[in-house]
């Protein structure tokens, strides 16, 4: 094992550790603060509860990713070839971001329902930000001298894209797919404490009003795990796809 | 053959080029030879259609034409290979893009690899050779253009020494074998004089040409000719005298 994940793992070890010490010192009922054993035992042993609603949260979020990309990518696309359509549509991008999603939130559960439309649209609004931005920084970032080549060359836009851009801005595809996978699991769980009927932001809520707090730890265990998760399959993938570094 | 007349570029107030002429002669291995900074690649980036020219004309084989972009093939100091693609798949890009006939292309391809030493590295990517490998690659590619000037922006400056010498050899074997018309920057006289038919030695901005030697001796050369060693010390004068300006 490497040491940062020694040093990682002995840090996680040392905070449990300490909060497991803490509460049952100082004898914090599990409905204020629950051990972190009992969060791990209610996380494990209610797994039948817990994995329906995980999954839901799951969907939403995969579904978000898949919806972000297919617009985060033309999208980046079109502003590179167009930098006048940059120009245009980046004042819209920079204010999707500066509106808080509890904001629109309720809103987009006003117009999508209850169902998990809403929270598609949360996760994709959350995520394809980051993509979009990295990816057309990623195009920007292309040599001048690799760009003369091809235009000796007499490559049109699209083999330019497709041999040169696209692979240029890989390792910022990446990057920004890793920022946006990791912070997926937000857009969706808000939109599930506005208004869901199913979902670990749903049961979180749900927990919460039953002072089940050990719960809500346990849904917070989830979704972290599915965080971490995401973020391991990208990073495996990014070492997949991108071979030459 | 190529022909440049009176041909102007400035940047703001900044003369760079101003009625500068120039003839590379058909089949022929010219060498420009000139203090830093004195305009040879904005020379080149001219021609090649990078930038645009203020005024002055370009012809090649009697043709008036815009820039020769598109009729000659370009070789930098820097590989420019793509690290993404195997070595062959780099030597075969121009082909790709033009739309060659890629079986055709292979073929001639891996019989310019045997040429010139890269038997054996075809599958290999462009970060795990020398950069003497890298280098005859990217003269693989410049081959593989099918073009019959070749601007050749001081390919050799990044070498050492004994790679250098190789790679001279095959660019001798470019001119001779592959009929092929040669322009090249270098800063290096004792390559000119072992290379070129015409040296041309060039002033400090705006640039001009201050003086021109057809050196009609049988190559390979020595630099122990006597003749050789005095067009170096000349040349090494002159151009010290440039800069003392």
């Amino acid at each position: 094992m490497s040491w940062p994940r020694i040093v990682s793992l002995g840090g996680i070890l040392f905070i449990l550790t300490t909060w497991e010490s803490i509460c049952r010192s100082l004898g914090i009922p599990d409905f204020i603060l629950p051990r972190p054993s009992a969060i791990i035992t209610v996380a494990v042993s209610q797994a039948a509860i817990l994995l329906p609603h995980a999954g839901v949260t799951a969907l939403e979020v995969l579904i978000g990713i898949l919806i972000s990309l297919m617009i985060a990518i033309p999208l980046s696309i079109v502003m590179f070839a167009h930098p006048s359509v940059e120009n245009a549509i980046a004042p819209f991008l920079v204010a999707s971001q500066a509106v808080p999603v509890f904001a629109i939130a309720p809103l987009l559960v006003v117009w999508l329902g209850y169902g998990i439309a809403s929270k598609v649209l949360m996760a994709a609004v959350i995520i394809f930000f980051p993509i979009t931005v990295n990816l057309l920084e990623g195009f920007k970032s292309c040599d001048q001298e690799y760009r003369v080549l091809f235009q000796l060359m007499g490559a049109g836009f699209w083999k330019t894209m497709r041999m040169l851009y696209w692979r240029w801005a890989l390792p910022h595809f990446f990057a920004g797919l890793k920022v946006g996978v990791s912070v997926a699991t937000i857009g969706a769980v808000i939109g599930e404490w506005v208004g869901a009927q199913q979902g670990l932001g749903y049961l979180m809520i749900q927990s919460n009003a039953r002072l089940r707090v050990d719960m809500v730890f346990a849904a917070i265990l989830w979704l972290s795990a599915m965080g971490l998760g995401l973020w391991v399959f990208v990073g495996s993938l990014e070492k997949r796809v991108i071979t030459w570094k | 053959m190529l022909q440049v007349s009176r041909l102007t570029k400035r940047f703001g107030d900044l003369s760079v080029l101003e009625d500068f002429d120039l003839t590379v002669p058909r089949k022929g291995f010219t060498i420009l030879i000139g203090p830093s900074g004195c305009g040879k690649s904005t020379l080149f980036n001219v021609l090649t259609g990078v930038v645009s020219k203020n005024d002055g004309e370009i012809s090649w084989l009697g043709k008036p034409m815009l820039h020769v972009g598109k009729k000659s093939a370009y070789m930098q100091q820097k590989d420019l290979l793509l690290p993404w693609f195997s070595l062959l798949d780099n030597a075969l890009l121009p082909a790709r893009i033009s739309g060659q006939d890629m079986i055709a292309a292979t073929g001639k391809a891996l019989g310019l690899f045997k040429r010139l030493g890269l038997v054996g590295f075809e599958t290999y990517l462009p970060g795990e050779i020398s950069g003497g490998m890298r280098q005859r690659c990217a003269l693989v590619r410049t081959l593989m253009f099918e073009r019959e000037l070749v601007l050749l922006d001081e390919p050799l400056s990044a070498l050492d020494a004994i790679t250098r010498r190789s790679l001279q050899s095959l660019l001798l074997l470019l001119q001779s074998e592959f009929d092929k018309s040669l322009l090249m920057i270098t800063h290096d006289i004792e390559e000119a004089l072992l290379l070129a038919d015409q040296v041309l030695v060039l002033s400090r901005l705006p640039m001009k040409v201050l003086e021109q030697f057809s050196l009609n001796g049988p190559k390979p050369r020595r630099l122990s000719d006597p003749l050789l060693i005095e067009i170096k010390e000349h040349v090494l004068q002159r151009l010290q005298e440039e800069l003392k300006i």
